[in-house]
């Protein structure tokens, strides 16, 4: 008798359970980063794998980004399928050359000839007022320089089968995976990211997004923790007779503009929901690629609901109103209509 | 530990190839550059940083390694790159930008790669560093043969991702070298008033291995310190440190006038040219006669003549071939 399978894990465990099984069938791939090893990452990402892979595969380093990253790069250079972590995206300043100038960079100037089949993780956002030095996401940081493929699930599923394609790519990916969503005893958890996961190994495509929900009256885009609060915010406006499609990035380079342009279509209304700084970034992308591909479908002005251009306070009561959250983009969606 | 017979004429026809390289290179570098200098004009455009005098360091360590050890080299890398074997016609073309450089015009002079040689290059100061390192590791988890050299000017030193690459090699006792040219400037900045100790050999003692300075930019005292870190390597007994004191006979970048310089320090430099030191010492010790060295240095010249043309014949990529290689 076939037993669907309705086993669930956190994205966290979704995470380890996907480097295992690759690291069981392929030796080259390994992980380094700082407190992986016997905590198993601050994350929970890692937890695990030491006791089955010993410290040589599993390997702590020292407080030293610049040096464990470039590394990573020429491991990866040399054959090695490197899984490396970046604690907290917000340490990205001490180490972003041995990123966007190296990793990202060697296939390109090597006319590919080189490859840099490595992983970047690094867990991303805030709501939990650790203030604005481990709290950012920088999702159209990462994403605006040109060679490295990013990825940011929203759920265990996609978690784990973008880990197994991120760590069987020729090319760099960073994958970034947010805090609320990890299902860490000590950090309040998105209940919706810890999902039906299966045992066996799979991929996610690198470079498709999914529509989380359909709707026909107007599309919110989102990607990690805001495909939650585009799914609460689309439940509440159902509530009000409006049907919202949300769609869910899952990547952002390469950026699936067909699945967004096509939701658009449909719908007419856009709205992107997105935890990164409002400006420069991944919700004026969006806007751009619907845009400038033809606007004539879009019934309103887009709108966005995205972290204000302000470093990220700590007092609770600033970085909540600060925060996207479902009541904002239910107003957004509002003010779209009354206009 | 001397270099054989052999090994001089190995180490001398590559440093005569490199710089015949770089007199070739400077002199079509000023092509459609003259009357008026502006660097983005001619066949060679872009900073050109030329290695001439730094020879003896590419060829005393590259002399201990094959094609499979890994090197990572500087924003001035050709003689490295020569030295450790890097296609000399697909280099010229890179460095002309055309479709049959190594990258196919992608990278240009600071960005080398050749995978046949296990060669590559950066123009970021110390960013060689963890590649290289990376590159040891590698070899250390997959018990295969090979060491991780990387080259850096002596103004790398005071990167922090120096230290944090060095400490990371000798913690994990990896079979890495690193070898400083110490040329003396950091562009017009002075070791001297850059650099808080005079031997830069002795911030090995930070990191428990050995360091070792050699002076005068003599090519046998290289090889001898070389092997011994390289073998070191070999053996599973971890990093070492080399600082060599080299000499840059070329500005910093083509186009530099040097006014930094005190009076006389070039004209100096000169007489301590490394390529007819070496020249009469091979013949003083009776290692090579006149006839060999000058086959050796036409064949040469013949050589990096090949390469040159190779690369002006060659044809320019096709614009939209921008847009590709991005993900490999």
């Amino acid at each position: 008798m076939n037993v669907p399978n309705e086993r669930k894990l956190t994205i966290a465990r979704s995470m380890a359970e996907a480097v295992a099984q690759e690291m069981r069938i392929d030796p080259s791939v390994f992980v380094m980063g700082e407190d992986i090893g016997a905590l198993g990452g601050v994350y929970g990402n890692t937890r695990g794998l030491l006791e089955e892979f010993g410290s040589e595969r599993i390997r702590d380093t020292p407080i030293s980004e610049t040096a464990f990253i470039g590394a990573a790069v020429g491991a990866a250079q040399d054959g090695m399928r490197p899984v490396v972590e970046l604690m907290f995206v917000d340490f990205f300043g001490v180490c972003f050359d041995a990123i966007y100038n190296l990793m990202a960079k060697n296939i390109y100037f090597s006319g590919g000839t080189f490859k840099v089949p490595m992983v970047l993780m690094t867990s991303t956002g805030g709501g939990y007022s650790d203030a604005g030095q481990h709290s950012q996401c920088l999702y159209g940081t990462f994403a605006h320089l040109p060679g490295m493929k990013v990825v940011c699930p929203s759920n265990a599923y996609d978690a784990k089968g973008l880990m197994t394609a991120a760590m069987r790519d020729d090319s760099p990916v960073v994958y970034m995976y947010h805090k609320s969503l990890q299902g860490m005893g000590w950090l309040a958890t998105e209940p919706g990211a810890t999902v039906n996961t299966p045992e066996e190994s799979y991929t996610v495509e690198i470079g498709k997004a999914k529509v989380a929900r359909a709707g026909s009256d107007v599309t919110i885009v989102s990607l990690g923790m805001g495909v939650h609060h585009a799914l609460k915010a689309a439940e509440q406006l159902e509530a009000d007779g409006v049907s919202a499609e949300v769609v869910d990035l899952v990547s952002l380079v390469p950026l699936d503009r067909d699945t967004i342009r096509a939701s658009v279509a449909k719908t007419g209304r856009l709205i992107v929901v997105d935890e990164d700084y409002m400006s420069y970034g991944v919700s004026g992308e969006i806007i751009a690629s619907v845009t400038e591909h033809d606007i004539s479908v879009l019934k309103a002005a887009p709108k966005r609901v995205a972290y204000p251009d302000v470093p990220i306070p700590y007092a609770r009561v600033m970085e909540q109103f600060c925060l996207p959250n479902p009541d904002k983009i239910v107003a957004a969606f509002q003010g779209m209509k009354a206009a | 530990m001397a270099p054989t017979q052999q090994e001089q004429h190995w180490m001398y026809r590559n440093m005569v190839t490199s710089r015949k390289f770089e007199e070739t290179i400077a002199g079509v570098y000023f092509e459609g550059k003259t009357p008026v200098f502006s660097m983005a004009d001619g066949p060679i455009p872009g900073e050109m940083h030329l290695s001439d005098g730094q020879e003896p360091v590419a060829v005393g360590v590259c002399a201990h390694l094959n094609a499979d050890d890994v090197v990572t080299a500087t924003h001035r890398p050709h003689h490295q790159a020569i030295a450790k074997g890097v296609d000399l016609n697909k280099m010229a073309a890179e460095i002309f930008g055309k479709t049959t450089g190594l990258s196919g015009g992608r990278g240009g002079h600071m960005h080398l790669f050749d995978p046949d040689v296990n060669f590559a290059c950066s123009g970021i100061i110390a960013q060689g560093m963890g590649p290289a390192v990376g590159a040891a590791l590698s070899r250390k988890m997959q018990n295969k043969p090979g060491v991780g050299v990387a080259f850096v000017g002596e103004g790398a030193v005071n990167q922090g991702g120096w230290h944090e690459a060095m400490n990371l090699a000798a913690t994990w006792t990896l079979p890495f070298v690193c070898v400083i040219e110490d040329n003396a400037w950091g562009i017009s900045v002075s070791k001297e008033d850059s650099t808080a100790i005079a031997n830069n050999a002795d911030r090995a003692a930070a990191y428990g291995i050995p360091g070792v300075r050699v002076a005068d930019n003599d090519p046998y005292a290289i090889y001898e310190a070389a092997g011994e870190a390289i073998a070191r390597a070999r053996a599973g007994e971890g990093p070492s440190l080399i600082e060599v004191e080299t000499y840059r006979l070329a500005g910093h970048f083509m186009g530099d006038a040097e006014g930094y310089r005190p009076e006389g320090e070039k004209d100096a430099l000169f007489e301590k040219d490394p390529i007819p030191k070496m020249r009469a010492k091979m013949l003083a010790d009776g290692v090579a006669t006149e006839a060999e060295l000058d086959a050796i240095e036409a064949e040469s010249a013949a050589r990096v003549e090949a390469a040159i043309t190779f690369a002006r014949e060659s044809a320019d990529p096709a614009p939209e071939d921008a847009l590709t290689s991005v993900f490999a």
